[in-house]
């Protein structure tokens, strides 16, 4: 009876022993002021961790903050990781320090989007508003 | 068909999509929770409550792993206010839960508050009967932290415990002012902390002066440091405690009777309200009754008691 009213949710994740909090906490936060749902599950988390809370939380996308220049592994094994439990329509994105000529492979490898330091915040979100919806749920 | 059967196997990600479902409120959970309903019922169900930053999640993470010690599954749902300004949400309460998030028997589900009032979520309800259904034993439900009003969780949940700090000042009284009634078990967390002994005392105090309670229960008062694990054996027995009070005493199934008719008597006063609004919206009727009492050519009271629902109860089909 109450009214259908699909938000868009997002897993903020900051993988590895990248101690680097300070860019997904001001996407985080700019994303819920931008009336998104976000997830942040703090530092240190393995890629297991990363997988099995989407699936819990039913995310819509994951966003992937790394500044350790681990970018290269751990963007193309979560994919996988989330290609074997079926979430593959899960968008992966994500920002940190990524040199731009690592850019093409990421994207090969699936990634979505990669923002780069200095990107505004409301690029961010106009990119999320785009091309990040609700995923399709059937019973 | 297939995600249903599979919710009831205990497949989470089955479980994770029907309460988006719920969460969204989509018109296909109706039909989920219609046929998840017959499974639903079994679960012992904790509330956990108090102010921000008491540690509720701290010590959820600790009761997780007491439960997984007696070969429980667990169900948590931890709830985060939505931001009234942007309608956005940051859930964090799964930071402090880190060590069962890959535990395929723990089921870990963050809602927002999404405008709801009362400390839970609109979804937290069904939700929680999806836990249920899927298996769970023992779901707990962290609620945002409170101010006073918030006490939703006490119809929700078999026990409630109320989480303290030392060191909140005038916290003792704010608790006063509502929760105290509400708490069947009193936690003061953050036990490490020197002055966590004087707001046991002030607690003991406040309990001592207050009327007993109708139902005869005494709740105890619990120090615990969530961080330092300390505590947490006589917290599982003063719950345990609880819940035999609740058996033996034939409260445990009342208390259940009245849930059932207070979820109810909420979808009743939904339904009730669609139907009589969808109908009111026919031909502009609405606006135009609006209209009327902005005006003050129309008063609200008169329109409501000139209501008159030709409301046909087919009752014979159920
Ligand atoms: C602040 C800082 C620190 C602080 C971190 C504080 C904190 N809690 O975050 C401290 C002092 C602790 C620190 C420590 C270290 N640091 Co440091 N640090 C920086 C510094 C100066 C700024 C980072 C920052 O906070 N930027 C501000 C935020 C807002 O920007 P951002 O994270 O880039 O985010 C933006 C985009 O990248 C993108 N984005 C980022 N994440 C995400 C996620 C999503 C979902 C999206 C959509 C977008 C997005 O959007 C944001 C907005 O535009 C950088 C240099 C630099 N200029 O970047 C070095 C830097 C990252 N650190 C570096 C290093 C080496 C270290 C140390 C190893 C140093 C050492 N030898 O001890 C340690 C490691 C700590 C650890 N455990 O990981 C190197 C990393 C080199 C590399 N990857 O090859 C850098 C690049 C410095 C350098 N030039 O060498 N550091
Ligand atoms: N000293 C001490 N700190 C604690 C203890 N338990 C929790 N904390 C800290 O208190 C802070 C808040 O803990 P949480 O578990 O997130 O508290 P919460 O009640 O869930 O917070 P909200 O969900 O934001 O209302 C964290 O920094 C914890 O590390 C404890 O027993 N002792
Ligand atoms: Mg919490």
């Amino acid at each position: 009876m109450g009214g259908t009213e699909r938000k868009v949710k997002i897993l903020v994740a900051k993988p590895g022993l990248d101690g680097h909090d300070r860019g997904a906490k001001v996407v985080a936060r700019a994303l819920r002021d931008a009336g998104f749902e976000v997830i942040y599950t703090g530092l240190h988390q393995s890629l297991d961790q990363i997988v099995h809370a989407a699936m819990e939380e039913d995310v819509d996308a994951i966003g992937i903050s790394i500044l350790s220049g681990a970018h290269m592994y751990v963007f193309p094994t979560l994919i996988n990781m989330l290609r074997e439990e079926g979430l593959d329509d899960i968008v992966v994105f994500g920002g940190g320090i990524i040199p731009t000529d690592d850019i093409p492979e990421l994207e090969k490898a699936g990634v979505k989007k990669i923002f780069l330091p200095g990107t505004p915040l409301e690029e961010i979100i106009e990119w999320v508003k785009e091309n990040v919806k609700p995923r399709t749920v059937s019973l | 068909m297939g995600l249903i059967d599979e919710v009831i196997k205990g497949n989470p990600r089955a479980a994770a999509r029907v309460m988006r479902l719920i969460e969204d409120g989509v018109p296909e959970a109706r039909e989920a929770l219609k046929r998840l309903y017959p499974y639903t019922g079994k679960a012992y169900i904790i509330g956990i409550t108090g102010p921000p930053g008491a540690g509720k999640s701290s010590l959820v993470d600790r009761l997780v792993e007491e439960f997984r010690k007696q070969g429980k599954k667990v169900g948590v749902v931890a709830i985060d206010p939505t931001s009234p300004f942007s309608g956005g949400a940051i859930l964090g309460d799964r930071i402090r839960m880190q060590r069962h998030s890959t535990d395929p028997e723990v089921f870990i589900k963050s809602l927002a508050t999404r405008g709801h009032l009362g400390g839970l979520s609109k979804a937290a309800d069904d939700v929680i009967q999806v836990m249920d259904a899927m298996g769970k034993d023992i779901i707990m439900v962290e609620t945002v932290g409170v101010g006073q009003a918030e006490v939703d969780i006490v119809k929700t949940a078999d026990t409630t415990m109320v989480v303290t700090v030392p060191g909140l000042g005038d916290d003792i009284q704010a608790i006063k002012a509502g929760i105290l009634e509400i708490a069947d078990l009193f936690v003061v967390n953050k036990g490490d902390k020197p002055e966590a002994d004087k707001t046991v005392r002030e607690l003991e105090v406040m309990l001592d002066m207050s009327p007993p309670r109708e139902d005869g229960w005494k709740p105890p008062i619990l120090k615990v440091s969530a961080i330092k694990g300390e505590g947490i054996g006589e917290l599982m027995e003063a719950l345990q405690g609880h819940r035999k009070f609740l058996e033996t005493s034939g409260r445990f199934e009342s208390y259940r009777k009245d849930r059932v008719a207070h979820s109810f008597e909420n979808l009743l006063k939904d339904k009730l309200f669609y139907m009589v609004m969808s109908k009111l919206k026919e031909n502009g009727t609405y606006e135009k009754l609006l209209e009327d009492m902005f005006t003050k050519r129309k008063d609200p009271y008169s329109v409501i008691d000139k209501l008159r629902c030709q409301c046909i109860l087919d009752l014979e089909n159920n």
